[in-house]
């Protein structure tokens, strides 16, 4: 579904990815590992088509996205869930989940705001309040369900559950756990490796620009010094 | 997130106070009072326009006075035509019929909107404001050397626009006629800003780029709510020069497009009804502050000041305020 190599990618004169390298398919929950600063985020922002590579090979179902603008990223059904709380203040929960909603690739069974409500009942008894006011592990739920409205085809979620209390992470942790059970491709970002281990069917680990390594949980698992090297818990 | 329809009540006695006001002014021998509303409903119509972009989408225009004067010139030259028998441009004939002139100079506006905006969008920030400044001038300055429709010193319509059975030579009459449009103008606003359009659009002004990493086109949502703020202003415009019977370069000089935006500050920026009660206060403090002082702009810019710093969201918020208090 999604298939990137040999991405460069920079700030300005500065650069950050020197040969990234992934690969997800269909149904596929994949993780991207690596310690702080080594070029997860500029990845998503660059498949996103929020950074511009400076080479490099992305396809998304089939066509290359590399350079295109992000609208054309999402619309072709990428859906991102950025790092940081990045709701629409002003607006009510419902208004958030509902005011981009959209299923331009056709899906037959496709988001609803109730089923939304389901995956997160806390977003149903806040769904006229002022996203701005909500806890952050709700305004977290709010930016998920938001990506799911859009019905993308391969959900990224960026440190999805960091600074969140536990109680809350690990209901976010469930609700990944509901949409891989229906299919959903997802792209992980995350520190949680345990969680992660559990849930993933492949990683990739970063280093200074650079995929070093990829496996699948069971790998990782008997991989511990790689972990150590390189992630650092 | 508007809530303030949610409150009939005060709507509702606001509508009533609002037909009864002719009737009540001239009862109590304060008959330019008509006059005086006709005036605030038809700025309240120029600044919620104005409000739409500034104040839901960000975008501070500072050329909508462009608008507001092309919808005036459009009553005022198609009059012009009628009244000498002579086509616009050969074939288009004028009119005096405000069923005519209306739709028209709401449809002209909105093309110069889409014009104006679809070359300034392309800009933010202090860019916008200064190409949307240099457009609205650019037509001031138009219209100001354009000698056949009176040039510097505008145009004068010597009956206002006919409605069917209407008499439009009554004060009142005219007054009812703005009302009503008022009344429609903001309920179709109040729709727009509460549809999924409109939650795009403060959306926007929140971050662009999420919009976009969700898959929402930016500048197009942004050109089509500059469109239409642009055909609310021209609307406004169009009852101007009705209500004045006079279609002047001053309409878009880039004053009015300052007092437009004092308008919104002084109301309620990204508020439904904030722009009206702005229209309201300022009209009401150009006539009380002109009859004590001739520098009556300096007891305004107090005042402005006062609103900006310590109401934090205009006299809409200090009312709600107020009201919250004593309750």
């Amino acid at each position: 579904m999604l298939s990137v190599a040999k991405l460069q990618s920079a700030y300005g004169p500065s650069q950050v990815l020197f040969d990234v390298a992934l690969e997800i398919g269909e149904g596929e929950v994949v993780t991207l590992l690596g310690r702080n600063g080594m070029g997860k985020t500029t990845t998503v922002k660059s498949i996103m088509g929020l950074l511009k590579p400076l080479s490099g090979e992305i396809r998304f179902t089939g066509r290359e996205v590399r350079g295109a603008t992000p609208e054309t990223v999402a619309r072709l059904g990428v859906g991102l869930v950025p790092e940081g709380r990045q709701t629409f203040a002003t607006l009510t929960v419902r208004e958030n989940l509902v005011a981009t909603a959209s299923n331009r690739l056709g899906r037959k069974d496709p988001w609803t705001l109730e089923r939304v409500y389901k995956l997160f009942p806390r977003l149903r008894e806040r769904a006229s309040q002022a996203a701005g006011t909500l806890s952050g592990g709700e305004q977290q739920m709010l930016v998920v369900g938001r990506a799911l409205m859009t019905n993308p085809k391969l959900l990224i979620l960026d440190e999805a559950t960091e600074g969140l209390a536990p109680v809350i992470r690990a209901e976010i942790w469930s609700c990944i756990e509901a949409l891989k059970a229906e299919g959903q491709s997802i792209l992980l970002i995350d520190k949680n490796l345990h969680v992660l281990k559990r849930l993933a069917d492949r990683h990739y680990i970063l280093e200074k620009g650079r995929t070093v390594w990829s496996g699948t949980s069971n790998d990782l698992t008997h991989n511990a010094e790689l972990v150590q090297r390189y992630v650092g818990i | 997130m508007e809530k303030s329809l949610k409150r009939p009540a005060l709507l509702a006695a606001l509508l009533i106070a609002l037909i009864a006001l002719p009737t009540v002014a001239d009862a109590a021998g304060f008959a330019a009072l008509t006059s005086l509303a006709t005036r605030v409903l038809i700025y309240g119509i120029a600044a919620a326009s104005l409000n739409f972009v500034l104040g839901y989408g960000g975008m501070v225009s500072f050329g909508h006075a462009a608008f507001f004067g092309i919808g005036g010139y459009t009553v005022g030259i198609l009059y012009q035509h009628y009244s000498l028998g002579e086509p616009l441009f050969g074939f288009i004939p004028g009119t005096n019929q405000m069923l005519i002139t209306l739709p028209v100079a709401v449809v002209l506006s909105g093309i110069m909107a889409a014009i104006i905006g679809a070359l300034s969008l392309r800009t933010g920030g202090v860019q916008f404001i200064m190409i949307t400044l240099a457009f609205a001038q650019m037509l001031f300055f138009l219209f100001v050397s354009l000698k056949t429709y009176g040039g510097d010193d505008g145009l004068i319509i010597r009956r206002a626009n006919e409605l069917p059975w209407l008499n439009m030579r009554d004060k009142h009459t005219v007054y009812y006629v703005c009302l009503a449009i008022a009344v429609l103008f903001f309920a179709v606003l109040w729709r727009l800003v509460n549809s999924r359009f409109g939650n795009v659009i403060v959306g926007l002004r929140q971050s662009e780029k999420r919009m976009a990493a969700i898959g929402l086109p930016a500048y197009r949502y942004k050109l089509v709510a500059f469109i239409i703020s642009g055909m609310g202003c021209g609307l406004a415009g169009a009852l101007m020069a009705n209500f004045l019977r006079f279609a002047s370069p001053d309409m878009m000089h880039w004053t009015k497009s300052g007092e437009l935006m004092i308008m919104v500050i002084l109301g309620g920026v990204g508020t439904l009804f904030g722009p009206l009660i702005g229209a309201a206060v300022f009209i009401v403090l150009e006539s009380v502050l002109a009859s004590w002082t001739e520098n009556w702009q300096l007891g305004l810019g107090l005042i402005l000041l006062f609103v900006v710093l310590y109401t934090q969201g205009g006299v809409q918020a200090l009312g709600a305020r107020l009201v919250g208090r004593s309750a």
